[in-house]
């Protein structure tokens, strides 16, 4: 048999699953690629998968892939509930709140519109995995971007169950909270006003989104919900798996070289935070654990995390573009760090 | 990916974190307290899923265009990449690592690659051992009592801990325990050392209830120069795994 050409001519039957291109007033039924969907692919992946459970388990019994995989499971089933009720929180916003609410609840100037933003990050509860898709709503919704990106960074930061988490534990240093609480509440802040300043709109590139406008708002409602868990959900899986790797492959004892060098551990603890991307509200507790450390090193650790780590920058970039988290991320960074120093050697 | 797979992508989702929250295959990964929220958002995931197939299912339902899949589902004009379809796909690995495979609680590995962790200061009085002989405590609880009130509160009472083992230094047996604040990925090992009758000869994660009193013996964790308890061991035997593997 000759080698097939493939002219536009070609029987509709064999086309080979190439991009099918956009063909509307084709009959649907007769295109190979519309018999071979996604669902049929991902039911056969699952069957290739369960065939190979065997093989699959076999080798992710060795200890340091069984430890991966648990942590990757772990940071994955932890980030269910918060990712959902998040998104729940983000449809609500993106559904039913109307435009005309975020007018009235923030103050008309987007200067002053920041730190109330900041403030409401306080009060609401949850990790920076919910968060994101909140912060995309808001902006589709008509809010400022210099005030959903404050509200962004503060509520994971400051809110009262990562505070208390923080006070536990560190009974002995009380002072532990405040810092982190000022520290925090500042770089949201700057990170604001920075963006009114410097940030340019077209960084920030939501997607279309038409079924949101769909006149039914059940219909808008689930859909948003389907959409933003499938797509923050898919970016937090890379997150997982790259935080899962540093878990497994950075040993402790490496840090310890670098808790000695008081510039250097500050450093290095906020890079570990953005590695390890753990949860804000668990944070607090790995930081008490680096007692080699200097307060004011743990203390940056507290505030980077929450506001810069691989699986906030992989959602980032999900939800607001390249071109926007290779911006942001890096300038949050940078300022948490600086911020972080400052109220160390202030408070601490 | 289309609607209806993500929508079976969800449902799986939903099925594999419902199933582990409702046996105890969830305390490998997360604290107690969270399951109340793992089952309410599993339900919520499979409640998205069924709308999304429900609305896909009946035609009058359907969006006015008939593509409702991803070559025109999220399409945006402005140029920029936007992986929406694809990203899909990578939620069926937590799934299958649930259902599938099921990884085991942190172990030996885990407590070799972190220091040993007790809470920074100690309180200034200890509350008294609970009743019985010997007081059944946790291993964070023997730690903190022999290294923070340099066992006052225990006194010459007979403990009892469970712990998994991990092979030391000197190849001595350590006894080890992780304990959670959140999720395993913050997991932090509590050791401590055996003196007296040691069990040898055991594999690293054996579970072993040991029973002893209070020595003022001390060691040093190499990895964060952090001090190690030691409990003069009385006897020991090995149990099965508890049901949560962390304290």
């Amino acid at each position: 048999m000759v080698a097939p050409e493939r002219t536009g001519t070609a029987d509709p039957g064999e086309a080979p699953t190439a991009t099918p291109p956009p063909a509307p007033a084709e009959p649907p039924r007769a295109r190979l690629t519309d018999r071979i969907g996604s669902v049929e692919v991902l039911a056969a992946l699952l069957i290739l998968l369960i065939a190979l459970r065997e093989p699959l388990a076999g080798l992710l019994s060795a200890p340091s892939l069984a430890t991966w995989t648990t942590v990757f499971v772990s940071v994955m089933v932890q980030a269910v509930p918060f990712l959902v009720f998040g998104v729940l929180l983000s449809a609500v916003i993106a559904v039913f709140v109307p435009r005309s609410f975020w007018a009235r609840a923030l103050p008309r100037h987007p200067a002053l519109a920041v730190p109330v933003a900041s403030a409401a990050g306080v009060v609401l509860p949850g990790c920076e995995c919910g968060s994101v898709p909140i912060a995309g709503s808001l902006i589709r919704r008509g809010v400022t971007p210099a005030a959903a990106l404050a509200f962004l960074l503060a509520a994971p930061a400051i809110n009262p169950i990562v505070l208390t988490a923080t006070a536990v534990a560190f009974p002995a240093n009380p002072e532990m909270v405040l810092g982190r609480a000022v520290a925090s509440l500042i770089v949201a802040m700057v990170m604001g006003w920075l963006w009114l300043r410097l940030g340019r709109t077209d960084w920030i590139r939501l997607p279309r989104r038409p079924d949101l406008d769909d006149a039914r708002r059940a219909v808008a409602f689930w859909s948003a919900v389907r959409h933003d868990i499938v797509h923050a959900g898919g970016f937090l899986v890379i997150g997982a798996a790259a935080a899962a790797s540093i878990n497994v492959l950075v040993p402790e004892r490496w840090l310890r070289v670098l808790a000695d060098e008081p510039v250097l551990a500050v450093l290095a603890l906020a890079v570990l935070a953005v590695l390890l991307s753990i949860c804000s509200e668990a944070d607090a507790f790995v930081a008490a654990s680096l007692s080699q450390f200097s307060l004011t090193a743990r203390l940056a650790f507290l505030v980077v995390g929450p506001m810069v780590d691989l699986k906030l920058i992989s959602m980032q970039t999900g939800i607001f573009g390249r071109g926007f988290a290779a911006r942001f991320a890096p300038a949050t960074f940078v300022v948490a760090v600086v911020v972080a120093a400052v109220t160390g050697m202030v408070l601490l | 990916m289309n609607r209806q797979a993500q929508a079976c992508v969800l449902l799986l989702l939903g099925g594999a974190v419902l199933r582990a929250s409702l046996s105890d295959l969830y305390l490998r990964y997360v604290k107690e307290g969270l399951r109340p929220f793992l089952i309410a958002a599993s339900l919520l995931l499979i409640a998205a899923a069924v709308m999304t197939l429900w609305y896909e299912m009946r035609p009058a339902l359907r969006r006015s265009t008939p593509a409702a899949d991803e070559t025109h589902d999220d399409h945006d004009d402005h140029g920029h990449a936007h992986h929406e379809p694809r990203v899909a796909w990578l939620l069926i690995l937590p799934a299958l690592g649930l259902l599938l495979v099921a990884p085991p609680a942190l172990g030996a590995y885990a407590a070799n690659q972190s220091g040993t962790s007790l809470s920074t200061g100690g309180l200034p009085e200890y509350p008294p051992l609970p009743d019985g002989d010997p007081a059944t405590i946790t291993v964070y609880d023997y730690a903190v009592r022999a290294v923070f009130d340099k066992g006052q509160s225990i006194g010459d009472r007979r403990v009892r801990v469970t712990g998994f083992t991990v092979a030391g230094v000197d190849k001595q047996p350590i006894l080890t325990r992780m304990r959670l604040s959140c999720c395993a990925a913050d997991g932090l090992p509590t050791k401590v050392g055996l003196s007296g009758n040691t069990p040898s000869g055991l594999a690293d994660d054996t579970w072993i209830e040991v029973t002893g009193r209070y020595t003022s013996r001390m060691g040093r964790d190499p990895i964060n120069d952090f001090e190690i308890p030691y409990l003069e061991v009385e006897s020991w035997r090995q149990v099965p795994a508890p049901r949560d593997p962390y304290e």
